[in-house]
């Protein structure tokens, strides 16, 4: 390939697979609790134990949350579906078949929109997302015997699988689906989505195209990439294939002929991937209906109660922040975060007109605490009206920004409002112009050499001049006034 | 016919104090004991009967007995009982003891009820004859050199043999009723969803039906009156209650109407004894004013091959569990063993040929390739011909046929030779495959070899009252 320098660079295309756990109170088919860790084997019954004659019952929930995310990835939602066992057999799966969705998904046919770095967006399409359950989990010790053991905790753990259509072109790319979807299942409560504890899983189907001097270009077979524990991982597990999988063609010409599918393995040590298998070593996973369960209808009562508990989406939400409140995209960004920070904020923004002072407060001195205590906004102590107060003090002029932390802090140890704290601690500002010359006069006649340095044009003399006045008024004079009469009689 | 009493005449006998329960179990025990060692047809033997007769028998005494307090009753070895083995016959699950009780035994166990045992069956319910039991063959009581047909074999033999009144068997393709017919007894196997499938050991889980093995049809009835209702475990269980189960009567025939369906009769693989026991049994029901005609259900000559793509396709997957990692059969572990080796082993070790079978029968016709092939076209099948059923329930109240085409078979005769063994269950099958009721009542003996003969009565969805109705009518009034 010598002449490529004049045509087209390779470019990949990716579908992604990803697996979300639900965080259902119960697991999918049993009333065991579905939680993330615990003693090895504390949380199961013989019906996730697959033990003899044990049935499956479906957790509703299960339904509901898959609903609310084809929703928030605007799929259309299944009228009738059902579950399909996949058939294989593995020490962590104790019935030798996964309870999982084939033919009849509850969503399909969505889409995924991602925000590039540049601002555009572009739509991902989604396949469709059905709803299966997990495996347990081996587990191989180091304890000299040889021996492997099975977590079966989270065996049945309810399973959202979200299949992309090949739509994706590059790993940053990728990446931004990853984020997007993650935030969106975040967004709407039905996820953890953290991929440290497994509750968010992704595997990639990878092939490049690679134009050629005749203007065509050829597709080289496909590779399904699993064990890809981060997203960094992600974007380097992708843009390594993309390499090899050009070198490859480029020694064998093999191109993708619908069967030559391999399965390879990302090894994060070394940051490539493995061979695993080949398309005729996978097994055959024998789909059949769930006997154990009859077809599931989903009435247009049960699609509408989710749609309606779906929240504005964090993207929209964003947008609307930015218009409604005039605060910058980047603040907006940071509130969205989580929906209930942003609920917060909107609350606090019902009884203020500051918009741009309460998102200072809630993202500065209220996050503050929350990183210092670990807690979340649900559990903050102090009420969104009493911020709004606060906010309202320094926006009306009552008190400045410095007093404001202060009245914030007393407001976290007394709880009480802000309004209450300023009166009784007589900390509204000095808006008496007499008194407010007497002690910049005062200032000025002490600080004879600053005054000095004022004039030869050094800027930081009336910062040190004007921290003087707010150290003689305990912080209540207000600046702006202050200044004007320093400058003035500085001349 | 038993001359044994029927579950009423028994609880009015003890509760008259006439009956002992502590001597009647003493002699129940006693009679297994010595004559079950030839018949076989119980794997254990409850050890807590003395003290569950004694407590039973308080209870009458202190006015808390419940409505079935006290009776015996035997299950088959693949439903769990509380604290009894539950070994499907199978060198998988020798030692495994369920730590659950199947629905249908709780809620006899809390109308009274008390297990002394668990029967003998083919293993995992696969079979025809129960000789394919990893425990041994279990007799016929009718005639010990013939087996007691299957897979409920241990069951109908326990009953037959007056060790106990009544048995729990399930029935995929006709294992409560065959058995039923080969020694004589009642069987019958409800509607499809009538009774909970929660703790009965999954063979064929759109087939599978708990059913009861009697002397007649009033106890099937007692015993299915407190066994059905909705269970929240099973999500394919109903809460339908069939008309005439709880306040049970035998009801009289005159003037219903009865479709004998020909294929079950005129064909290549129906003795002429049977066929002749058939027609004299026709007879007596238009002896006593039923209406009897012949009717046809071609579709029911693919039933069959319907079910043996759908029954072990079911059942690979059902028995993919039996693993040894968890509990069962658990080979000793050789040194650098990969777990698939681990699983061939146990598997191989564990398994009987006739299960080994159908687990490859099953894992073929729902492979890729093979399965539109197969398992679809036996789905489509299945549904036309649950639909021909309908149609026939237009015209008829009941069908007839024989429930098995042939009369027992000798221990060892049919062993070698699984293809026969399937078509003999061509009369059962279709029932399960349509989800109906069906009861096997006697219809004679062959003058010839003495062995019974069984006519399958087959009603509509949750017609089950009234089938056994019709079925406890029929045994009264034409001996």
């Amino acid at each position: 390939m010598s002449n490529t320098s004049d045509i087209k660079k390779p470019y990949p295309i990716i579908g992604l697979e990803v697996h979300v756990q639900l965080k259902t109170k119960t697991k999918a088919f049993c009333r065991c609790e579905n939680k993330y860790g615990g003693n090895p084997n504390s949380r199961i019954c013989p019906v996730c134990m697959g033990m003899p004659g044990m049935l499956p019952v479906f957790n509703r929930q299960v339904l509901h949350d898959s609903i609310l995310a084809g929703h928030a990835l605007n799929c259309k939602i299944a009228r009738v579906t059902k579950f399909d066992r996949k058939n294989y057999m593995y020490p962590d799966l104790p019935k030798g078949y996964q309870i999982s969705q084939y033919d009849k998904p509850i969503c399909y046919e969505g889409y995924l929109t991602i925000e590039n770095d540049d601002g555009t967006t572009k739509n991902i399409r989604i396949t469709r997302a059905h709803m299966e359950e997990d495996a347990g989990k081996l587990i191989h010790l180091e304890d000299g015997t040889n021996n492997s053991y099975v977590d079966y905790n989270r065996c049945g753990a309810p399973l959202l699988e979200t299949v992309s259509e090949p739509d994706i072109t590059s790993p940053d790319e990728a990446v931004k689906y990853l984020k997007t979807l993650k935030e969106i299942f975040q967004y709407i409560g039905i996820s953890d989505c953290n991929m440290e504890e497994g509750s968010l899983r992704c595997d990639a189907n990878i092939s490049m195209m690679i134009p050629q001097a005749d203007g065509t270009e050829v597709n080289t077979p496909i590779a399904e990439i699993k064990n890809m524990n981060s997203f960094s991982n992600v974007k380097k597990a992708l843009e390594y294939e993309m390499i090899r999988q050009v070198e490859e063609y480029e020694k064998t010409g093999e191109v993708n002929n619908g069967t030559n599918k391999t399965t390879r393995g990302y090894d994060d040590s070394k940051g490539v991937t493995v061979f695993q298998r080949s398309k005729e070593g996978e097994s055959d996973y024998r789909y059949f209906p769930e006997p154990d369960l009859p077809h599931l209808e989903v009435s247009d009562e049960v699609i509408e109660q989710q749609r309606e508990r779906l929240p504005e989406l964090p993207a929209p939400k964003r947008k609307r922040f930015v218009s409604q409140y005039g605060i910058t995209e980047y603040d907006a960004l940071t509130l969205s975060a989580s929906l209930a920070l942003a609920n917060y904020f909107e609350d606090v923004c019902k009884t203020t007109k500051y918009y741009k002072k309460a998102s200072n407060v809630v993202l500065t001195d209220i996050c503050a605490i929350l990183n210092a205590e670990n807690i979340t906004i649900e559990e903050f102590s102090i009420p969104a009206d009493h911020v709004a107060d606060l906010v309202n003090q320094m926006g009306d002029g009552k008190i400045s920004s410095w007093i404001g932390k202060d009245v914030f802090a007393k407001m976290m140890a007394t709880g009480k409002t802000a309004s209450t704290i300023v009166a009784e601690e007589n900390l509204a500002q000095m808006d008496n112009d007499d008194e407010m010359e007497n002690i910049c006069r005062g200032v000025i006649e002490a600080n004879p050499k600053s005054v000095e340095d004022y004039h030869k044009g050094k800027d930081n003399a009336l910062k040190f001049l004007m921290g003087q006045v707010m150290k003689q008024t305990k912080g209540k004079a207000n600046p702006v006034k202050a200044t004007e009469l320093l400058k003035g009689m500085l001349g | 016919m038993s001359t044994q009493l029927t579950y009423k005449e028994f609880l009015s006998r003890v509760k008259s104090g006439e009956l002992s329960l502590p001597e009647y179990y003493q002699g129940l025990k006693s009679k297994i004991e010595t004559e079950d060692k030839e018949i076989n047809s119980l794997l254990s033997v409850n050890n807590k009967l003395d003290e569950m007769a004694a407590a039973a028998q308080e209870r009458y005494k202190d006015g808390t007995n419940r409505e079935l307090e006290g009776i015996a009753v035997a299950a088959k070895d693949n439903i769990a009982v509380e604290g009894l083995p539950n070994t499907c016959a199978s060198k998988l699950l020798e030692n495994f003891i369920p730590p659950y009780q199947a629905t249908v035994a709780q809620r006899l166990s809390d109308a009274g009820a008390i297990f002394v045992g668990k029967a003998n069956m083919d293993e995992f319910a696969m079979g025809s004859t129960t000789e394919t039991s990893a425990f041994g063959a279990t007799k016929n009581p009718v005639n010990k050199d013939y087996v007691p047909g299957g897979s409920s074999g241990g069951s109908a033999a326990a009953v037959a043999a007056g060790f106990v009144p009544a048995a729990l068997g399930t029935d995929t393709g006709g294992s409560v009723r065959q058995p039923a017919s080969f020694c004589g007894i009642v069987g019958y196997k409800p509607t499809y969803g009538l009774l909970s499938r929660w703790g009965v050991t999954a063979f064929g889980s759109s087939l599978d039906q708990v059913g009861t093995l009697t002397t007649n049809c009033e106890d099937a009835a007692l015993l299915t009156s407190k066994m059905m209702g909705l269970d929240e475990k099973d999500s394919t269980s109903s809460s339908r209650v069939p008309e005439n189960i709880k306040d049970f009567k035998a009801i009289d025939i005159k003037g219903k109407k009865f479709g004998v369906i020909r294929e079950t009769l005129e064909n290549e693989h129906t003795d002429e004894a049977v066929r002749a026991a058939m027609q004299k049994k026709i007879e007596d029901l238009k002896a006593v004013g039923a209406i009897v005609e012949m009717t046809s259900i071609e579709e029911i000559t693919y039933g069959v091959s319907t079910y043996y793509i759908i029954a072990p396709a079911e059942a690979s997957s059902n028995l993919a569990r039996y693993d040894g990692v968890r509990y069962g059969l658990q080979v000793p572990r050789v040194a650098d063993e990969d777990v698939k080796d681990r699983f061939t082993k146990t598997r191989s070790q564990g398994f009987g040929d006739e299960v080994k079978r159908r687990i490859i029968l099953g894992n073929f016709v729902l492979s890729s390739g093979y399965y539109d092939a197969y398992y679809k076209k036996a789905q489509k099948a299945r549904i036309v011909l649950a639909d021909r059923f309908v149609q026939e329930f237009n015209k008829y109240d009941y069908l007839i046929t024989p429930t098995s085409p042939v009369l027992p078979f000798k221990l060892g005769e049919n062993f070698d030779d699984p293809l026969k063994l399937y078509t003999a269950d061509l009369c059962t099958i279709p029932v399960n495959l349509a989800g109906l009721p069906a009861v096997s009542i006697p219809a004679g003996i062959d003058g010839v070899s003495g062995l019974p003969v069984g006519m399958q009565l087959i009603g509509k969805r949750f017609d089950d009252g009234l089938l056994l109705g019709a079925g406890e009518f029929i045994l009264g009034e034409t001996k």
